[in-house]
């Protein structure tokens, strides 16, 4: 009866677990929480308040002898106002935008056609998973070899399919579709990842509420559009705002697919942001980009988060 | 307990679930030709893979692996001929190419770097999570919300932003480069995962178990550790391999604070250079042989995929 | 007793044994960074030489191009201590004296004899000197490059092809002289089919990621007419960047671009080069020296089937310099090994095995030689060329600069923005910024 308090008296070392032992739950859960937080603070926290106070100064990290100078706004001023940036923004903003919505529409339809569980869904689903657990850079990468014109995949599939010439047309050369090349990578990696999330939103509707609406004699048309689409919703804007916030701070696959080019065409905002820092080291300058990104982000974030639960409770 | 069709809950026709099933495997196999037209190329020589058109059928070869996993100089026939026979399969398959292995590539240690930084930050991070994640659950912490979503904020700035300023703490510590410092830094980058999965997962054990051991006499540490961990496992299992998956595939911090020592894959595979030329099969090669521990563990992981993908926030 | 006794000997026998392992002194090793490309191979070969005459191992760090700068730029400003030896790029050399990277060579070539005046003067300005034009010696010339050009010398031979271009063009097909021939020659094979295949007329840099479209484009560049200053009051560019000549020069090489190269070589440096004309796309390739020895061993387009020629000429015949020179990092705990390695690469009969195997000696025994000419298919062609090179800015911010020319330069080429006027006056506008940074305007 007494076997469990016994035991434990026997196993642990006498002096220890009766310190521990002795600890309340409170001094447990901080123990428990502080290192997590102390970590973060340290490799995120710290760094984004340096990052602040760099963006106030002049400094170079190639030239870590010159002395400081702090210029107050100067360097917000200068990034505000110059065209590049804004630039830089726009491709940003185009290609967050275009990938969600394609990644939106190919990863719900095909979570609608998955969740019929045809004969061998689990294998196709498999398969369709695989492009998602690749390193980005190393897409990134790769795509440069399958999208060269003449000894690449791409183009000679697509001159099988259409019957136009392989090297007529580039997409990574080409300044109206380099864009696109970069939004069908990432179509490509992540439209598994929006319909995984779509998928499970749709195994979590209860039947009831359709059996209900056969007896209201609802066509099916009707039924998705009051009863499947409301209640996916939350998934699938879930799924958006983890999506928008990776492929705002994208860089890996685009720097290594296009260099950000041709020209600047598709230089999103990491990539302008690696240039000025670890380029041309102008660590100042480029803290208050980073600042600027940040803050972006975070607000676009919270208002979203504000609106998701809205969603939710609906 | 689910529907079949997410319209209504008629079966739907035999016929309807065939289209959607030949949609479904199309757009898969489309998903998946690149991977393979990859896995291809790693087999053919240097001189097909930049072939004009592109060659679907080639002669197989393994040279992308050797070439891979060597150095190698390319020397007049006349020099070949001065050398003592080769000794090995693949030196012999160098040599009829022209060139001599000149010694071992980088490839070896840049996989075990890769293998070392994932492990070893996995491993910080699930256990840190973990810990951080049984108080958040079972403790009522104050300002719980606003730390989890702190928490979950820290993935919103862009990694090159956060290099800049850890660059220049690296190099005060004498971190950049170190295997050590990359530990340290994707365990911060990945503990914020690890805590909002493995909340989930422990939210999910009732606290019945803790509570009944509790008053048999067990301290709460003590719970913790012989009651809930057991538990947990599965939970922590699949936290670790999503760790995992993201310092293995990490490429932007990589690429900027280490250059050598600590170098992992992702830096390495896209400049594997050939002959003055990117070593396409080369490539192909690495990037299949750096694949297949993730191939492995997404098939194991597929039960938890869903929830590691959205940090929990969505459960099957 | 005898049981501390026996701990006492074990942990004595441990002891020592750790002691013994210890070598007396510690094997010497020295490590050099270069990049990663054919001549690094055949230095590796060429420094066994090196141990075997001081016993010293030699390590080699090797970065591909197109991370070569970011690496060891990084490398050097943390001063780190990975590298002893570097062999450095050639516009490193004004950022590296003035912040203490590389050691001053004055008195060491001093005390072992070694002059300058042994070496091309074109190599020591551009590889050794900062300033510029001052005998301040930063690095030992090592590696002599410049960009050059390369041609099928098999499809210029077949007859039908000498036929029709005689009919088009009037003239005998031969390997151009001059940018327009090189155009005209280019536009000729531009979607023609030869041997069932269809090739194109010409490859030229254009890489955006670090500094390709820069070294290609200067070669047209300088032949117009474009000057980086006022050679009589440096810094001031308006007027020398955007010259009328140097618009025309940027929309000629915009227009080849257009006209006459392989699709998808929109981001192309070195390495697609070579892969485009080893596979057969192209009949022209502009690429640096360098590759030449490796071009003509390849199975596939080298021996009788390739040829070279160097740049062309428009009013005035320069070409982009390349090569680097190697230096001593001043971070190296290895100083004097250092020094030794460069005064045995500096030896006359080493430089002349240097180029054998397939490195550029810029030294004058190896250049000077009257069977030099003859040593290569592309040694001729060399030569000429390391006579008439012009370099970019090695000022310390010569990373801004080159970027700025990236940037504006793929903008107006690659990308069609704008006229080249306009890329040419915001270059001015950029270069003016960086300058009033560094204070020199």
């Amino acid at each position: 009866m007494s076997t469990l308090a016994e035991r434990a008296d026997a196993r642990a070392p006498r002096r220890l677990a009766f310190r521990l032992g002795a600890m309340s739950d409170r001094a447990i859960a901080w123990l428990f929480i502080t290192p997590s937080v102390l970590l973060l603070l340290a490799i995120n926290i710290f760094p984004l308040l340096w990052t602040i106070q760099l963006s106030f100064t002049n400094y170079r990290a190639n030239r870590p002898n010159a002395p400081l100078r702090y210029i107050g706004l100067d360097n917000y001023r200068d990034i505000l106002s110059d065209p590049d940036v804004w630039h830089a923004m726009q491709a940003t903003a185009h290609f967050v935008l275009w990938s969600i919505v394609l990644e939106m529409l190919i990863g719900f339809g095909l979570a609608l056609l998955i969740n019929r569980r045809f004969r061998g869904h689990s294998f196709w689903t498999t398969m369709i998973l695989l492009p998602m657990m690749l390193s980005p850079a190393v897409v990134g990468n790769f795509w440069t070899f399958l999208l060269q014109p003449q000894i690449g995949l791409f183009n000679s599939a697509v001159a099988f399919f259409t019957g136009a010439d392989p090297s007529s047309f580039q997409m990574i050369g080409d300044v109206a579709l380099a864009p696109w090349a970069i939004i069908m990578v990432d179509v490509w990696m992540w439209t598994p990842y929006v319909m995984l999330i779509c998928l499970a939103g749709l195994r979590s509707i209860p039947d009831y509420i359709y059996e209900a609406a056969e007896v209201d004699r609802a066509s099916p048309w009707r039924q998705f559009w009051s009863i499947t689409l409301p209640m996916v919703m939350p998934f699938l804007m879930l799924a958006i705002l983890f999506r928008a916030i990776e492929n705002f701070k994208m860089f890996d696959m685009v720097n290594l697919l296009t260099s950000g080019g041709p020209g600047s065409t598709t230089e999103v905002a990491s990539i302008t942001l690696k240039r000025e820092a670890f380029e041309k080291w102008r660590t100042g300058y480029s803290s208050a980009l980073a600042i600027i990104l940040f803050v972006t982000v975070f607000g676009a974030a919270n208002i979203y988060v504000r609106a998701l639960d809205r969603v939710k409770q609906r | 307990m689910s529907t079949v069709t997410a319209h209504s809950v008629a079966e739907p026709s035999s016929l309807s679930k065939t289209i959607g099933g030949i949609i479904v495997a199309t757009y898969a196999v489309i998903a998946i030709l690149p991977l393979l037209w990859i896995f291809l190329t790693s087999f053919k020589t240097p001189t097909d893979s930049i072939s004009y058109p592109p060659k679907i059928i080639s002669e197989p070869s393994v040279e992308g692996y050797v070439n891979l996993f060597t150095t190698r100089t390319r020397q007049t026939p006349e020099f070949l001929a001065s050398l003592p026979p080769p000794q090995t399969w693949y030196e012999r398959l160098v040599r009829s190419r022209n060139m001599v292995i000149a010694g071992p590539s980088k490839v070896v240690p840049r996989f075990i770097n890769s293998m070392v930084i994932g492990f070893g930050s996995t491993f910080l991070a699930v256990c840190l999570g973990t810990i951080a994640a049984y108080a958040f659950s079972r403790f009522r912490v104050p300002l719980a919300d606003d730390l989890l979503f702190f928490i979950l904020s820290t993935r919103m700035m862009p990694p090159i932003a956060v290099a800049i300023p850890i660059y220049l703490m690296f190099r005060n510590l004498g971190l950049t480069d170190t295997k050590l410092g990359m530990i340290l830094l994707y365990t911060a980058v990945n503990v914020s995962l690890a805590v909002w999965l493995l909340k989930g997962f422990i939210d999910e054990i009732p606290r019945e178990y803790e509570e009944a051991a509790m008053v048999d006499g067990y301290s709460r540490l003590q719970a913790f550790f012989k009651v809930v961990l057991p538990q947990a496992t599965t939970g922590i299992a699949a936290t670790a391999i999503f760790c995992l998956i993201f310092a293995w595939n990490e490429y932007a911090f990589a690429v900027l604070l280490t250059s050598g020592d600590a170098q992992t894959m992702p830096p390495f595979i896209p400049f594997i250079i050939g002959e003055g030329g990117q070593d396409w099969p080369a490539v192909a090669a690495a990037t299949t042989l750096f694949f297949l521990p993730i191939l492995l563990f997404t098939v194991l992981l597929r039960r938890h995929l869903l929830r590691g993908i959205t940090f929990g926030a969505v459960r099957k | 007793m005898i049981r501390t006794m026996r701990a006492l000997g074990a942990t004595a026998v441990v002891v020592a044994s750790c002691l013994a392992g210890q070598a007396p002194a510690e094997a010497k090793q020295l490590t050099l960074c270069w990049a990663a490309w054919d001549p690094a191979n055949a230095l590796v070969e060429l420094g066994k030489d090196f141990t075997t005459k001081t016993g010293i191992e030699m390590k080699y760090e090797f970065v591909p191009w197109t991370s070569y700068a970011d690496r060891f730029l990084n490398e050097l400003n943390s001063k780190g201590k990975l590298c002893d030896l570097i062999i450095g790029d050639s516009q490193w050399i004004g950022g590296a004296a003035e912040n203490g990277h590389y050691v001053k060579l004055n008195d060491f070539f001093k005390k072992e004899g070694i002059t300058m005046d042994d070496f091309m003067p074109a190599t020591v300005v551009g590889y050794s000197e900062w300033p510029k034009n001052t005998p301040n010696y930063w690095a030992l010339p090592a590696m002599g490059d410049a960009i050059g050009w390369t041609y099928r010398k098999d499809w210029f031979a077949k007859p039908e092809i000498q036929a029709d271009f005689k009919k088009k063009y009037g003239r005998d097909l031969a390997p151009p002289e001059t940018w327009d021939q090189l155009k005209e020659i280019a536009e000729f094979f531009q979607g023609r089919e030869i041997d069932g295949k269809k090739v194109y007329g010409a490859y030229i840099y254009t890489e955006r990621g670090s500094e390709g479209i820069t070294m290609g484009v200067t070669n047209a560049l300088y032949d117009w007419g474009f000057q980086y200053d006022n050679p009589k009051k440096p810094y001031e560019m308006e007027g020398f960047v955007n010259s009328p000549e140097a618009v025309k020069a940027l929309e000629f090489y915009k227009s080849l671009y257009k006209c006459c190269t392989a699709p998808g070589m929109s981001n192309a440096y070195m390495s697609e080069g070579l892969d485009a004309f080893k596979s057969g796309q192209v009949a022209m390739q502009m690429n640096f020296f360098a590759f030449f020895p490796g071009l003509y061993k390849d199975p596939n387009v080298g021996g009788d089937k390739i040829g070279f020629f160097v740049n062309p000429k428009e009013k005035y015949h320069y070409t982009q310099l390349g090569g680097q020179g190697i230096s001593v990092v001043s971070y190296s705990p290895n100083r004097d090994d250092a020094l030794a390695y460069i005064k045995w690469f500096a030896q006359p009969d080493i430089q002349k095995k240097w180029w054998a195997l397939g490195g550029y000696s810029c030294h004058k025994a190896v250049l000077n030689d009257p069977g030099f000419a003859k040593s290569a298919p592309f040694a001729s062609d060399f030569l000429k060329s390391m006579d008439m090179v012009k370099d970019f800015w090695a000022e310390p911010a010569y990373a801004e600069l080159l970027l700025d020319m990236q940037k504006r330069v793929h903008d107006y080429v690659v990308a069609d923005k704008g006229t080249a006027k306009e890329a040419l006056d915001l270059l001015v506008k950029d270069w003016q910024k960086v300058f009033k940074e560094e204070g020199k305007i």
